[in-house]
């Protein structure tokens, strides 16, 4: 039975239970990843973080979110009234919306009727999550454009440039594993990637099977959500706070939960698309770890991993600059996932098509051929020099090359001491000189 | 709208007729679209247009869904709400948010144009809506939806098979006005009055007759304007010492400049600080 006609039975109350777990799921991981980010990131600085407030600091977020709630809700003068107001709304209920198609678990028993731990299986899973995403964006362009201020503006810029450029390497990369999975729907995907390869040593999961897809969906999963290294669109030290420097109190909340929840849905997507869902790798689905609540436990166990990437990288990498952000999403990103589509689309049809292997060793080994061939070919560019030719300028003058050792500068002549009668003064006056001398940074002048 | 939530096996039971629950989406969905589009004719504001725009065409997308066509509500959704129109958004952006419709009529006889053009288009809309409300029978998509994989699997099939060509046309027509766009937006970059790099600029200079900074001006006992040229070691003066604006700019201009100096301009007084007592 598939997952699809399990969910196709739900009663109405289930499918409530359901929404209100999901939301309730997703706002406790909210809280938790902002402690957990703290934590590490103070970790990784040796420092303890938050500690005080609940069992070792554990219920600090929920602490600043209840004050958050209460502080003073502030329009700015030249704020677009409306647009302002739906920002943050826009931003958070798509992040809500996309993960209803990601599936938490196996078939379970809730309240004695048989259904899968998700909301709903569409045929076309994966472009909810996309479409969501995309529908996201519009939060954070809208706050900065409505905010009337001129650096949530180019905070809202650079996210639309930043989101859409970075959405078409995620997408590229996941028509690989759609491929492979014959499937948009998350259920199906996560049933290809059931079993294992290699005469059981590793698990069928994509990112085994498909790992230059996996790689750049992480990479293109961190610049969708904007997050650091890719946190242009809110850079503290550049735009202050970007496109929500304008927003306080419940508002702010808002966003601030909306980042939080869309790292928890790309992990999750991750998880789902490349990890082999809720799936414990190795045995079967009739195996006691498949069944039941377990597949819930092993997802959010995943779904960890990936978070304590974000929260690595976060703690380790400085910011890219825009432009070389830029250049790694559509010069290296895109084209890879491009190649790399095609790729596997040949090595499918190869597949499909049955072709012996002799003759595909044969046709590898004529393209390998000719390509060493026009490697072999092609001129090299490399122009050579007189290693002992002087540089000059335009003038004719000689130029110092760029490795000139400077000579070492001859000792320092000794200032001549005035051999003074001895008494107790004139003998401690007849020693500064040569104090000085002896002094280490003045020893170290002439090295330089 | 729960019809494409089953699979294939058990979308057989689906009759093809107007259910409630599509009857409601679509007395909720069709009003406002309809609004999301009147309000973007008459929003006053560029970005409240595209917003309402946006409204119309999520809209449409949840009714494609609601009519047993999810890829394409979905595409429609990713497609036009997430790219085309946040593009707009962008370019609207980079244009100024305090700007407005522009009510100057550019093109001679726009408005003669723009009323024929739409009273036939109005025309066209209404002549084939009342051929789809009396001649043509709803087909439905539940048959479809059932066979060969449901209905991401035709879709595919069908683009890839029957409608290859004019896919390929339609992608090939963007890639040209892309590749355009290009062109008109980059040529400055690659032609003769582009902008020089650090580097050309650098073996320039090299390769030219000086290679350090011109001299600055003058600065003797007696002046120290840059109008005084600086002297070269044979007591000749140093012509490129001087600057061009100095020579560019008209006399007039220097006029209060010069009185001050000299002395018969109007003079800082002590006492003027003092005002009660002159």
């Amino acid at each position: 039975m598939s997952t699809a006609q399990l969910l196709a039975d739900d009663p109405v109350w289930l499918v409530i239970v359901k929404v209100v777990g999901i939301f309730a799921f997703l706002v406790v991981m909210t809280l938790f990843m902002i402690n957990w980010e703290r934590k590490v990131v103070a970790r990784m600085q040796q420092r303890p973080g938050p500690n005080r407030v609940g069992p070792n600091g554990w219920l600090q977020s929920l602490a600043d979110g209840l004050k958050l709630a209460f502080k003073e809700d502030i329009r700015p003068v030249l704020a677009d009234k409306w647009v302002y107001f739906l920002a943050p709304v826009i931003s958070c209920v798509p992040a809500f919306v996309a993960f209803s198609v990601i599936p938490l678990g196996g078939e379970v028993s809730i309240f004695g009727e048989r259904t899968a731990l998700q909301l709903v299986d569409l045929p076309v899973g994966v472009l909810v999550v996309l479409a969501c995403s995309s529908l996201g964006v519009y939060g954070i362009v809208l706050s900065g454009w409505a905010s009337g201020s001129p650096y949530p503006l180019l905070g809202a810029l650079r996210s639309a440039a930043q989101v859409i450029s970075y959405e078409i390497a995620m997408g590229l990369s996941i028509v690989a594993v759609v491929m492979s999975s014959h499937s948009l729907s998350t259920a199906d995907i996560v049933g290809a990637q059931a079993g294992t390869i290699a005469w059981g040593a590793l698990p069928a999961w994509n990112a085994i099977l498909l790992p230059v897809s996996f790689i750049i969906y992480v990479i293109s999963m961190v610049g969708e959500t904007n997050r650091a290294p890719f946190d242009l669109p809110e850079a503290e030290s550049e735009l202050v706070g970007g496109f929500h420097t304008e927003y306080s109190s419940l508002k702010f909340a808002l966003f601030f939960l909306a980042e939080y929840i869309n790292m928890v849905t790309v992990s999750a997507l991750a998880t789902t698309l490349f990890l082999g869902g809720w799936r414990f790798p190795f045995v079967g689905d009739d195996h006691l770890l498949n069944s039941g609540w377990f597949g819930l436990l092993w997802f959010v166990l995943k779904t960890l991993a990936f978070l304590f990437l974000f929260i690595w990288l976060r703690g380790t990498l400085p910011r890219l600059r825009y432009d070389q952000f830029m250049r790694l999403g559509w010069k290296f990103l895109v084209p890879i996932a491009l190649f790399w589509f095609v790729a596997v689309a040949f090595s499918r049809y190869i597949n499909q098509a049955g072709l012996s292997t002799g003759l595909l060793l044969t046709v590898f080994g004529v393209v390998l051929a000719v390509i060493l061939l026009v490697a072999f070919l092609l001129p090299d560019k490399r122009e050579v020099r007189d290693p002992n030719a002087v540089p000059v300028t335009g003038g004719g003058y000689p130029v110092p090359p760029l490795d000139l050792s400077v000579p070492k500068s001859p000792p320092r002549r000794q200032p001549p001491v005035a051999r003074l009668p001895t008494s107790g003064e004139a003998g401690v006056r007849n020693q500064e000189p040569a104090a000085v001398t002896a002094s280490p940074k003045e020893a170290g002048d002439g090295d330089a | 709208m729960t019809s494409f939530l089953l699979q294939p096996e058990t979308v057989g039971r689906v009759v093809d007729t107007v259910t409630t629950g599509e009857a409601v989406a679509f007395w909720v969905l069709g009003p406002l679209a309809l609004a999301g589009a009147l309000g973007m004719l008459f929003a006053r504001n560029a970005v409240h247009s595209a917003l309402w725009l946006v409204l119309t065409m999520l809209s449409l997308g949840v009714l494609y869904m609601v009519q047993q066509a999810p890829f394409l509500g979905f595409v429609q959704i990713i497609v036009y709400t997430g790219a085309i129109m946040m593009l707009f958004l962008f370019v609207l952006m980079l244009v100024g948010r305090d700007s407005s419709d522009s009510v100057v009529e550019v093109l001679r006889g726009q408005r003669l144009t723009a009323i024929v053009l739409g009273i036939g288009f109005a025309g066209l809309v209404v002549g084939s809506l009342a051929r789809a409300l009396t001649d043509v029978a709803p087909a439905g998509l539940a048959q479809q939806n059932t066979q060969n994989g449901g209905n991401v699997a035709n879709i595919g099939e069908l683009l890839f098979t029957d409608f290859l060509f004019p896919f390929e046309l339609t992608s090939a027509l963007l890639i040209t006005a892309a590749v355009g766009a290009m062109v008109l937006a980059f040529s400055s970059r690659v032609g003769k009055d582009r902008k020089k790099t650090q580097k050309e600029l650098v073996e320039e200079r090299f390769r030219g007759d000086r290679v350090g900074s011109l001299p600055g001006p003058g600065v003797f006992a007696t002046a120290n304007s840059v109008a005084t040229p600086a002297l070269l070691p044979d007591g000749s003066v140093a012509s490129e010492s001087l600057s061009e604006l100095i020579e560019t700019t008209a006399k007039e201009t220097l006029d209060d400049d010069l009185a001050e100096v000299s002395g018969d301009g109007h003079q800082a007084d002590a006492r003027a600080l003092k005002g009660d007592q002159s």
